[in-house]
């Protein structure tokens, strides 16, 4: 496969002029970014949003009747309606700003959670979620008296939709699963699991942190109950994220949070909450985040979301095959629908040092249980080495990295 | 690859660690964990007035772990009690600041490396740590470089 043929369609060369962190050398060698899993590097779009703001618009949202705060007011606010396109959401008030995904994971379970689960009551997660995924619930489970059942996985590292459905019960009141794990790349069939999740009168939260970059999200389509993901995995800065609710489901929790900005009125006596979106918002909020975040919804959404699917799926396709032909490397996590996550094991040699050799060269990867424990568990492994790509990578990216992989097999073998 | 952490007698003791094994008559034990990396270590000595007489340990874990349990076992052999937290201590100042390289640690100074990648101390140090608890006693039964 030849670099021409798997960038048709797809000018990888122009977007990469787009990050000004991917024009630096690392040890006097290129720097080869293949952690965008963890965080997406960031355009300057959403560079410049953040420094216009500071230099420009700097102030307080809400209430404020002067010109600089009804501009950052409105700048911020802009956000929430183009979250609102991004994923398809009936309206505004359905997205609530959070941290991050862990935050809105939080939320659900803290407050929707205290309120409606009970002793004996089940919540189903899954054999491959993040730690943000999994210890809330488990935080929930313990204060309430409920039980925690995981869906396991088989072998590639996909779902076992079968045991999914004799977990299922009258007992269960969420479902709350990955859209695409972070640790192996699965995509999870969730429209699927959201119906059966449904069928059997539980709700369902989708942790779409992986998700949101690479594909196109429809949160009505996926008829998902709440849907978590993070600004910073969508080439957007850190601190900020989206957490999209269901306006009835959002209406009849009580607040996360209490403070500022999440009240109509506050007396000693009683306090009177703010409606939605913003009952769920106590404090000031990370305003150039959420603005930063526009310019990101803004950037990703004009290249196209389908492209990026598309253009990384071939980047996918290649450095599966690249990675296949090392001998003793082992891909962990090969299912048949996902994203471009390579993670992988060499016989006798520590991910970490992997890792390390890797970085003298340039080389940017992930090495430890990728905040997944149960899914190196799960595959017997203490550890992996994670390449994850982004559209700003290359077939050139995923050369140097197999080529670096042969130095590291020279020093340890 | 200009590398000044892999020098040749870490890959070598990390591809061909010594005393790596159990020891039945230890009178000291103690266990080591990694929970980031997953590396684990028990380490085996033997101490007899107060001298080590001998040392040993089982685990697994990266290449820089594996080479440092292997080279510190070895640097212990004929120390005092005393003298082995002192050397600890060296070490560990050796991995974690600027201090000139001093003679007294012999052959760990192939470690100093180590110094540039702070996010690779933990794995150099996980074997001492856990020695440390074997000759005090006082830590946690497992000790954790976290």
């Amino acid at each position: 496969m030849i670099a021409s043929v798997i960038s048709a369609g797809f000018d990888v060369d122009k977007v990469r002029e787009d990050f000004p962190v991917l024009k630096q050398r690392i040890h006097g060698k290129p720097l080869v970014y293949l952690d965008s899993a963890a965080t997406a590097q960031k355009p300057f779009a959403v560079i410049d949003a953040i420094r216009k703001f500071y230099e420009v618009d700097c102030a307080n949202i809400h209430r404020g009747v002067h010109e600089l705060s009804q501009r950052s007011t409105a700048a911020y606010e802009e956000t929430r309606t183009k979250a609102k396109r991004f994923l398809n959401a009936r309206a505004k008030n359905e997205v609530i700003f959070v941290r991050g995904t862990t935050e809105g994971i939080n939320l659900v379970a803290s407050s929707w959670g205290r309120k409606n689960v009970r002793e004996g009551d089940e919540i189903v997660i899954s054999a491959l979620e993040h730690h943000s995924n999994i210890v809330p619930w488990q935080l929930l489970c313990e204060e309430k008296g409920a039980k925690l059942r995981v869906i396991p996985m088989d072998d590639r590292g996909e779902l076992l939709l079968e045991e999914y459905e004799k977990l299922l019960g009258p007992r269960t009141r969420m479902v709350a699963v990955g859209h695409i794990s972070n640790a192996l790349g699965t995509v999870n069939p969730v429209r699927q699991i959201v119906e059966m999740a449904h069928r059997a009168g539980a709700l369902a939260l989708i942790d779409g942190a992986q998700a949101a970059p690479h594909m196109k999200i429809d949160v009505q389509a996926l008829d998902a109950d709440f849907y978590a993901f993070s600004g910073h995995k969508v080439f957007g800065p850190t601190g900020i994220g989206i957490l999209y609710g269901k306006a009835r489901l959002l209406n009849a929790m009580p607040p996360y949070q209490g403070g500022g900005d999440m009240i109509k009125t506050v007396t000693f006596e009683k306090t009177v909450y703010a409606d939605l979106p913003y009952k769920f918002e106590a404090g000031t909020p990370s305003i150039a985040g959420g603005i930063g975040l526009g310019a990101a919804f803004d950037y990703v959404t004009r290249i196209g979301l389908d492209k990026i699917a598309a253009y990384e799926h071939e980047l996918l396709v290649y450095g599966t095959e690249a990675l296949s032909r090392i001998p003793g490397l082992r891909l962990i996590g090969t299912a048949r629908e996902k994203a471009a996550v390579l993670s992988f094991v060499i016989d006798g040699i520590h991910p970490h040092d992997i890792g390390t050799v890797l970085d003298r060269q340039g080389i940017a990867v992930r090495t430890g249980h990728h905040c997944a424990q149960p899914v190196m568990d799960r595959f017997g492994v203490p550890a992996t080495t994670r390449a994850s790509l982004a559209f700003y990578n290359t077939v050139a990216e995923i050369d140097a990295l197999t080529a670096g992989l042969g130095k590291v097999k020279e020093i340890f073998s | 690859m200009n590398d000044d952490l892999y020098q040749d007698i870490i890959l070598d003791h990390s591809k061909r660690p010594r005393n790596c094994h159990a020891m039945a008559d230890a009178n000291r034990k103690a266990e080591g964990y990694n929970p980031l990396c997953g590396d684990e270590l028990k380490l085996y000595i033997k101490i007899e007035n107060d001298i080590v007489k001998d040392v040993s340990w089982v685990g697994s874990g990266c290449a820089i772990s594996t080479a440092s349990a292997s080279l510190m076992t070895e640097s212990l052999k004929g120390k005092s009690r005393e003298e082995a937290l002192k050397l600890l201590e060296k070490f560990h100042e050796l991995l974690t600041t600027d201090t000139p390289v001093t003679q007294e640690l012999g052959k760990l100074v192939v470690f100093c490396g180590v110094r540039d990648y702070p996010a690779r101390v933990k794995c150099a140090t996980l074997a001492w740590h856990t020695l440390k608890s074997a000759l005090t006693n006082s830590g946690e039964p497992v000790v954790s470089t976290e």
